[in-house]
């Protein structure tokens, strides 16, 4: 999903406390609180349902009876069926690799322009946010190309190098960098500390929820991801998880529909889990990442 | 440290990144609108320069017009629809309501979840005979529809998807928004004992402006750029009735492997992209007198 940027919402500081729980609203009418949990049970029917067909026996799938019996042998002939443990491995080091050579680059260049001034900093900013609107799966085409000619085509390397510079990052980073006190930055001038220095030491520390939220958006849209990974990985050693779900319950060969959803709960199964542990967090930094 | 080293210095820092951005983005881009005014590669024959060929072929091409018309509908359709959703689960969210916790769970968990893996279980949601939607619709003495395979209904049945996957996220940013409304205008209009609709109608619809401009933005980019649903759904069938911009440049590019005509298509999803940019720069521009 792409995330832009909204500069007309008052930016909070980088380390504004919690106000989700505290600001509420007025109590919601009888006939509203029903709407919102109609809707809500629909939104959620879905992924109910799925969770109804992966725990019981295929012949149960459609038939939403109460005692019908539990099982976990989907889960069990799903993880068979497939190398998901290799494209779990895939995925998890697709995401580290992205998420922390952004952060490195994007620290770079964020802090080139919020702290420097030189020429074409503006002209370089304003192309700089063109890949907010113009993400490089739109590109799909040229980018493979790319790819070929250096020869990284079916590679993890390949899927994750159009996005190592990520807009969004810089954006957020170079906002939050320019609301850190310049006394601060002066002191550290004073005793001696060279710009890196100030980067490593004053910078970086202070724009922590900002690397928090960026990385949790970061993870859950390359999890996510699959349009070019489809493209680019043509081997079992370099598919994602989501292309190889899709090449798992693609193939005709009679899987049925529980193996399928358990299949579909796996891989989601990471980011469900740490949604609904960190589920503060998430909606936080989604907000975070949107407004700022 | 002097005038230039600092320039130095800054560029320095920025070099890293802009290899990747230029090298992903900018070049492509250029790229792509040469390699629409050539000729596609094939074995032994190098790509030679058609001038407006490819743009010929496109306008004769009546798979092109039925991706960009579907295209047309998706986004009327998830527009407004998302955006409406998003704004009563915003507001009901940030209510005093029973279940607060659960209600923004529900709506929050379809944006989180790969496209692809909730896809899967739409398919088996729509699924003919036996999918859950045909057998409400069983119990109200329905005929049973097949969503997916079925022309007439097939778009509609991934603009819902769409819609159910996009809400949720659209409502975080007025969730967000709404959290920095001053509670005082809520007190006034308490005193006032103006209703619930008035009061969103005459003080948080007009406050919440610029979060929507900005929620109608990616709104739109979403639209150009959401083709995972379709390619696990229904490969754009049935009979077209579902290919996206997107989509069929990715069947053209990969499928057809006609790179000259795909860098076409690339074009016009590109000139697509940059009207979108320029109506986010104008509207940008005007709502600032909101402030």
């Amino acid at each position: 999903m792409s995330i832009m940027t909204t500069p007309a919402l008052p930016t909070k500081p980088a380390t504004a406390p919690n106000r989700v729980a505290t600001s509420l609203g007025q109590p919601a009418g009888l006939l509203s609180t029903l709407g919102a949990w109609v809707l809500a049970l629909c939104w959620i029917a879905p992924l109910l349902y799925a969770f109804w067909a992966a725990i019981h026996p295929s012949e149960f799938a459609t038939k939403l009876i109460w005692n019908a019996p539990l099982t976990f042998d989907n889960f069990i002939a799903a993880w068979e069926a497939a190398p998901f443990a290799r494209y779990f491995l895939n995925t998890t080091m697709l995401v580290t690799m992205i998420l922390m050579i952004q952060l490195v680059l994007c620290t770079l260049a964020a802090y080139a322009f919020a702290r420097y001034e030189f020429c074409g900093k503006n002209i370089l900013f304003s192309l700089m946010l063109v890949q907010l609107m113009v993400m490089p799966e739109i590109l799909i085409v040229r980018n493979y190309q790319t790819l070929s000619q250096l020869g990284l085509v079916d590679t993890l390397f390949g899927i994750g190098l159009p996005y190592f510079a990520s807009a969004f990052a810089i954006f957020l980073l170079r906002q939050t960098f320019k609301t850190i006190p310049k006394e601060l930055v002066e002191a550290a001038m004073m005793e001696g500390a060279t710009a890196l220095q100030v980067l490593r030491h004053v910078y970086i520390p202070l724009a922590k929820p900002t690397y928090l939220a960026f990385a949790l958006v970061s993870v859950s849209y390359h999890w996510n991801n699959f349009l070019w990974p489809l493209v680019v990985s043509n081997s079992v050693e370099s598919r994602p998880l989501t292309v190889g779900l899709q090449v798992f319950s693609s193939t005709d060969q009679g899987i049925d529909w529980s193996i399928i959803t358990a299949a579909t709960l796996l891989t989601s199964g990471p980011l469900l889990l740490g949604f609904l542990i960190f589920q503060r967090q998430f909606v936080q930094s989604f907000m975070r990442a949107g407004i700022k | 440290m002097t005038l230039t080293s600092r320039h130095i210095h800054a560029y320095l820092l920025l070099l890293p990144a802009f290899i990747f951005l230029v090298g992903f983005t900018h070049y492509p881009a250029i790229g792509t609108l040469i390699d629409s005014l050539m000729s596609t590669p094939r074995a032994g024959r190098a790509a030679v320069f058609v001038g407006l060929e490819n743009y010929q072929v496109m306008s004769e091409d009546p798979n092109f017009w039925k991706a960009l018309r579907n295209n047309f509908w998706f986004a009327l359709a998830t527009i407004p629809i998302s955006i409406a959703l998003s704004i009563a689960m915003a507001l009901w969210v940030n209510d005093k309501i029973a279940g607060r916790q659960f209600l923004r769970l529900s709506f929050f968990l379809p944006t989180v979840l790969p496209m692809i893996a909730v896809a899967n279980i739409w398919i088996f949601f729509y699924t003919p005979g036996y999918g859950l939607i045909n057998q409400v619709l069983g119990v109200f003495g329905f005929a049973s529809q097949n969503f997916l395979g079925d022309p007439q209904l097939a778009l509609g049945a991934v603009t819902v998807v769409a819609i159910w996957k996009e809400a949720g996220f659209f409502m975080i940013f007025y969730l967000a928004a709404l959290q920095t409304l001053s509670p005082s205008y809520q007190e006034a209009a308490q005193i006032e004992g103006a209703g619930r609709w008035y009061f969103f109608r005459r003080i948080q619809w007009p406050l919440l402006m610029p979060t929507t401009i900005f929620v109608l933005v990616n709104a739109l980019i979403n639209a150009f750029r959401m083709v995972d649903h379709i390619i696990v759904m229904t490969k754009g069938g049935p009979d077209n009735a579902t290919s996206l911009l997107l989509f069929y440049l990715y069947e053209v590019g990969f499928s057809f492997w006609d790179r000259g005509y795909a860098s076409a298509l690339t074009a016009v999803l590109l000139l697509i992209l940059a009207v979108v940019g320029l109506l986010q720069f104008f509207m940008l521009d005007r709502r600032t007198h909101y402030r």
